[in-house]
């Protein structure tokens, strides 16, 4: 086992690492910015690292000088969280060069899973289901041949579809077309979108599914060969691509689909050469209970907590273990799911404006407690939210026996809940999960706009004050 | 003539800046974009007239009402 790992990350992810390493019993070193001087993560890690100027490319994402503090500090392992450096094959292959391990796959992994047409293509051929659509990448929408067959596709699989760019990620640059007419602008945003954000101007293009739920399946796998699904999670609450609850189970699971599905997710873990934490997602189609590949993540996701609370395995544990060479601490057969478990992610943004950012100093902080409630945060009162980085504060989760417990616990803990001095995602939760919709579990990717969650959330306030 | 101050409503980085003195704006047309928390955010015209100033540089790192422009009208 390790004796020393660098958390190349910040936030509450990061704080999360000191903790378990505190619980391994290995010293943690953080790296922190400029605004990052007093997150909890920094205070309560063993040793600290300045890396001045807040702004991303310079701190989080710098590798250079992210590998000269671990070389400096000692560590044997960088553990990357999400985000920043947490999927780049550059980074993984200078921690190898370096002879430092890289917590999560090796960069042949991380290589086989881009561009997403790629990964697509892969899983397609090694008999994992995908959606009807173009199985090469389109590279230029100025390649007139090229639309012409992308034309015929679309005609052939039947509107809507959906755009989407190889390069992509956090839904930038897909669009829908509704009909033919809609399909060149679709392509063409694509393009410009997936040149500007992620350098790669090609795309492909699948079936689009009006009533679908976003399905993903947290996958082990350690050094030996052993791969285990840890059971599915549901991210369908989302705006704009970005989740905003998860649950597990999905209401819509049987056993005989989780089985199915699972060992299609082993399947992608075994096409890619996978070891460690990785999250296959799934396009399931509500009116025909078909699902198909969408991406795989491969790193740990944001909502893992929820695997944790259903199974009581810890994720981020295992990931140290599986990195250090030891074998998964369990198989397939003692994974347990038990009662459910909810997350609500809190962000400081205003639910009420559009959403607008909401980075300002935390004047009052009070969290819930009691049965069932856990909470994973980075902030306190007194501790000023950055700009510099994401919104997410902390996240909030509850367990119940049943859905209805957890739903319960949930509301109960966010009614509990005192943040002051930022807006915060917590009055859109408390309307969301009072929809009768997601009362249901029939919910879809549209259940923001469709059930107008957002008017639902004015309409709660003006009755509140007025 | 009276004179409408713009200001930052959140703190960010001046990522783009979509006009110059001397511009008739619109109430609503964007004056510039601020990046916050990962999210580009438009700052609109609150009024329909003239920019007489630009205080505002991109790669700027502004605070809450921070002075990005001043419009006449």
């Amino acid at each position: 086992m390790f004796n020393k790992i660098l958390i190349a990350n910040r936030g509450e992810i990061a704080f999360r690492a000191v903790r378990e390493c505190k619980e391994m019993g290995i010293r943690s070193v953080a790296i922190y910015s400029d605004a990052d001087a007093d997150a909890l993560f920094v205070k309560h890690a063993d040793e600290k690292y300045p890396l001045g100027d807040p702004a991303p490319l310079s701190s989080y994402l710098n590798m250079e000088k992210i590998i000269d503090i671990a070389k400096k500090s000692g560590a044997e392992a960088i553990y990357p969280g999400y985000g920043f450096l947490a999927e780049n094959p550059k980074f993984v292959e200078l921690c190898e060069q370096n002879g430092i391990e890289f917590i999560g796959p090796p960069s042949d992994s991380m290589n086989r899973a881009k561009p997403k047409h790629r990964a697509r293509k892969l899983m397609k051929d090694n008999g994992v289901p995908t959606a009807p659509g173009t199985d090469d990448a389109i590279e230029s929408v100025s390649d007139t041949a090229a639309i012409k067959a992308v034309t015929e596709v679309a005609d052939s699989i039947g509107y809507p579809v959906i755009v989407k760019p190889s390069g992509g990620g956090g839904g930038i640059g897909m669009r829908v077309a509704k009909d033919k007419s809609e399909l060149e602008g679709a392509m063409k945003y694509a393009e410009s979108r997936g040149s500007s954000s992620f350098g790669i101007a090609a795309f492909y293009l699948e079936r689009y599914f009006t009533r679908a739920k976003h399905i993903e399946f947290q996958v082990l796998a350690d050094k030996m060969g052993n791969v285990v699904y840890v059971g599915e999670r549901e991210c369908s609450v989302q705006r704009r691509y970005q989740k905003l609850i998860e649950e597990a189970p999905s209401m819509i699971m049987t056993p005989e689909l989780r089985k199915r599905m699972g060992e299609d997710s082993i399947k992608v873990a075994k096409a890619l050469k996978y070891v460690n934490a990785l999250t296959v997602e799934y396009i399931y189609s509500v009116d025909t209970g078909e699902y198909f590949f969408n991406e795989c993540n491969t790193r740990l996701q944001v909502e893992h907590p929820v695997t944790e609370l259903l199974t009581g395995f810890n994720m981020i544990k295992e990931q140290i273990r599986i990195a250090a060479g030891e074998k998964l601490s369990f198989t397939q057969d003692d994974i347990q799911p038990r009662g459910w478990a909810i997350e609500c992610r809190i962000n400081a943004e205003d639910p009420f404006k559009g959403f607008v950012p909401s980075p300002a100093k935390i004047t009052d902080y009070q969290p819930p407690g009691g049965f069932g409630v856990r909470i994973d945060s980075g902030v306190y009162a007194g501790y000023t939210v950055p700009f510099q980085y994401d919104p997410l504060m902390l996240k909030l989760l509850s367990w119940g026996n049943n859905r209805e417990e957890a739903i319960a616990c949930m509301q109960r803990a966010l009614g509990e809940f005192i943040i002051e001095g930022v807006h915060t995602s917590i009055p859109f939760h408390k309307v969301a999960l009072d929809d009768e919709v997601f009362r249901g579990g029939n919910y879809t990717t549209n259940f923001v706009e469709e059930r107008e969650i957002v008017k639902k959330l004015m309409q709660s306030r003006s009755q509140a004050t007025g | 003539m009276a004179q409408e101050n713009v200001e930052a409503p959140i703190p960010g980085k001046v990522i783009s800046i979509e006009c110059k003195v001397g511009d008739t704006v619109q109430e609503g047309d964007v004056i510039c974009y601020i990046e916050s928390m990962k999210m580009e955010n438009p700052i609109v015209a609150p009024v329909a007239g003239k920019i007489t100033e630009l205080k505002a540089t991109e790669g700027e790192v502004v605070e809450t009402g921070g002075l990005l422009a001043i419009i006449e009208y």
